[in-house]
């Protein structure tokens, strides 16, 4: 098999005598979609905002595309390609979709110490722009302030952000939380297409996606992954029944 | 054009306007007004580029603007004498060297007191900024060679090429050009990639890390860059007066700016002319009244506040429009 693009070696993260990531290893592979699940306060959280940048772990690796992350700042990792989606939208709310997603852009070009010349009339932003709004089928909503659309429009935007920077790594945190049964259908067949870009890294609570989409699923129970797998081997994993699933599966 | 930029032009224009009918008039002292005016919209455009751009807001700009004054002083104090100054260095009677100093010194200031100051936010930001501008007031206050707390006469207006600028219709046009071509670089700095960034991280700072921009250096930069501006007017304003003194570099100075772009609105181009305005008339018509004038410009402040928080330009023009 190929090098793993994101690789989450042996990590570790203890606030007191809570320990919120325990040896936790995680790999994503090109192409795939791996997601994670596991209860509330299996740390989760804790471990995505390790892979961000915003919690240091306190041992263990975590590499992208070959290159150690886990000291960096979170504006570098991102710049080294993760992009990410927040669990609960953060955008810049006062500017239009289109205004987010060039910021993004802009980023992505390397330099935002430009004083002259006026965004708007910059085509490489605006173009680049509306071309990942349309991909995400939010073309319409592009002058649309940020903080009025409705709140799945709010996720769509994120991926959109997410697109616009050259991304190796996705990392996206529940994107389907708030969304209907119907915006969760058209997420999820988006989703399936957004792994030929980069690979996916999927925390979610819908099963019915996670089930849809992952290739491969870990689970993740008091800081430790207790078991990784295939969708099947994971709906059989009795450990998995015992501490998650339930009857779910 | 947009409502706002009638506004702004109107304004441009009646600022501009005043001296003139003044003159005809035959009531000189109101261009000294006007000029006032223009020295403060100055500085409060500098305060309005990290406060309304990127929300820093700083209760130390009198720090600048001070600095500004001083420089203006101690060059001139120099020329006028005829003793090198540090390094050996003469002074100046220049206005455009005396500018150039002045933005370099602000500048350095700045780059010091914002790399500390913009670790912390919110309140800590408010009263780092307010101790450091604290701290430039006492050494001000204590240095007896340029005056100390009586503070520093200018005998002679700095001088402008081809220009005499004890007129004070002359005088009044040097700072109204300054002030122009500071809201058109405000301007610039608003529309370009760096003022996308710097407002993308007032509004959220963690979606501008999560795409790849590091927030410190935009804000320091915005930091940096308003230090100069205000240190600019400060210079101007030592020059009005012909005199400058620790009361520029007093948390006072630092309040009455943030004042300014309250009243006119805040981020908005033309808030600090339109604030700036407001606060001198104010001043000018209340205080002729009653020497309590402050409380009722507290008065006006706090409906500001309560009823029209875009300042006069919001209570005009309606709500910021992000291109």
């Amino acid at each position: 098999m190929a090098d793993p693009v994101l690789s989450i070696q042996n990590l570790h993260k203890s606030f007191g005598a809570l320990k919120a990531t325990d040896g936790v290893s995680i790999d994503l592979h090109p192409g795939e979609i791996h997601a994670l699940i596991g209860p509330n306060g299996a740390g989760k959280s804790t471990l995505i905002h390790q892979i961000c940048g915003t919690v240091k772990p306190d041992s263990g690796t975590i590499t992208l595309a070959g290159r150690e992350i886990g000291r960096l700042p979170v504006a570098e990792r991102a710049r080294l390609g993760l992009g990410r989606t927040f669990q609960i939208s953060s955008l810049a709310g006062e500017f239009s979709a289109l205004r987010n997603v060039m910021l993004a852009v802009q980023a992505g070009q390397g330099s935002s110490f430009a004083f002259f010349k006026p965004v708007m009339r910059d085509r490489s932003l605006t173009d680049a722009a509306m071309d990942r709004l349309e991909r995400v089928g939010l073309a319409a909503r592009a002058n649309v302030t940020a903080s009025e659309l409705s709140h799945g429009e709010k996720r769509q935007l994120e991926i959109a952000i997410a697109l616009a920077l050259d991304v190796k790594a996705f990392l996206l945190d529940e994107p389907m939380a708030g969304m209907g049964p119907e915006g969760s259908k058209v997420l999820t067949g988006f989703l399936d297409s957004l792994r030929q870009e980069a690979p996916i890294l999927l925390v979610e609570h819908d099963m019915d996606a996670v089930f849809a989409l992952a290739d491969r699923i870990s689970v993740l129970v008091y800081g430790r992954v207790i078991a990784t797998g295939t969708v099947n081997e994971i709906r059989n994993d009795p450990a998995v029944r015992q501490a998650y699933l339930g009857d779910h599966a | 054009m947009s409502r706002e930029n009638i506004l702004n032009l109107v304004l441009a224009l009646a600022l501009l306007a005043v001296p003139y009918i003044a003159q005809a008039a035959g009531q000189p002292f109101t261009i000294t007004l006007a000029t006032r005016i223009a020295i403060l919209a100055l500085a409060a455009t500098g305060l309005n580029i990290a406060l309304g751009l990127g929300g820093l807001v700083s209760f130390g700009h009198a720090a600048f603007f001070g600095v500004g004054g001083y420089v203006a002083g101690i060059l001139s104090s120099h020329a006028f004498s005829g003793d090198p100054m540090l390094f050996g260095l003469p002074g100046s009677k220049q206005m455009l060297v005396v500018w150039l100093v002045a933005m370099g010194t602000a500048g350095l200031l700045g780059l010091a007191i914002g790399v500390i100051s913009l670790r912390t936010s919110g309140v800590y930001f408010i009263m780092i900024t307010l101790a450091f501008a604290q701290m430039v007031y006492y050494f001000a206050m204590s240095w007896p060679a340029y005056g100390g707390e009586d503070g520093l006469s200018i005998v002679v207006r700095n001088q402008f090429p081809g220009v005499n600028t004890m007129r004070p219709m002359n005088f009044f046009m040097i700072c109204y050009g300054v002030l122009l071509v500071g809201i058109v670089l405000s301007a610039l700095i608003r529309s370009s990639r760096f003022g996308a960034a710097l407002q993308a991280v007032r509004q959220n700072d963690v979606r501008v890390a999560a795409v790849g921009i590091s927030p410190m250096p935009i804000r320091l930069t915005a930091f940096v860059l308003s230090a100069m501006l205000t240190a600019v007017a400060g210079a101007l304003y030592a020059d009005l007066n012909r005199f400058v003194s620790p009361s520029m570099l007093s948390w006072h100075m630092s309040g009455e700016l943030i004042v300014l772009i309250i009243l006119g609105g805040t981020g908005r181009l033309m808030g600090p002319v339109a604030g700036a305005a407001l606060y001198v008339i104010f001043e000018h018509l209340l205080g002729g009244l009653t020497e309590r004038w402050q409380f009722f410009l507290g008065l006006i402040l706090l409906a500001t506040v309560l009823f029209a928080r875009g300042g006069l330009i919001g209570l005009i023009a309606g709500k910021v429009r992000h291109g």
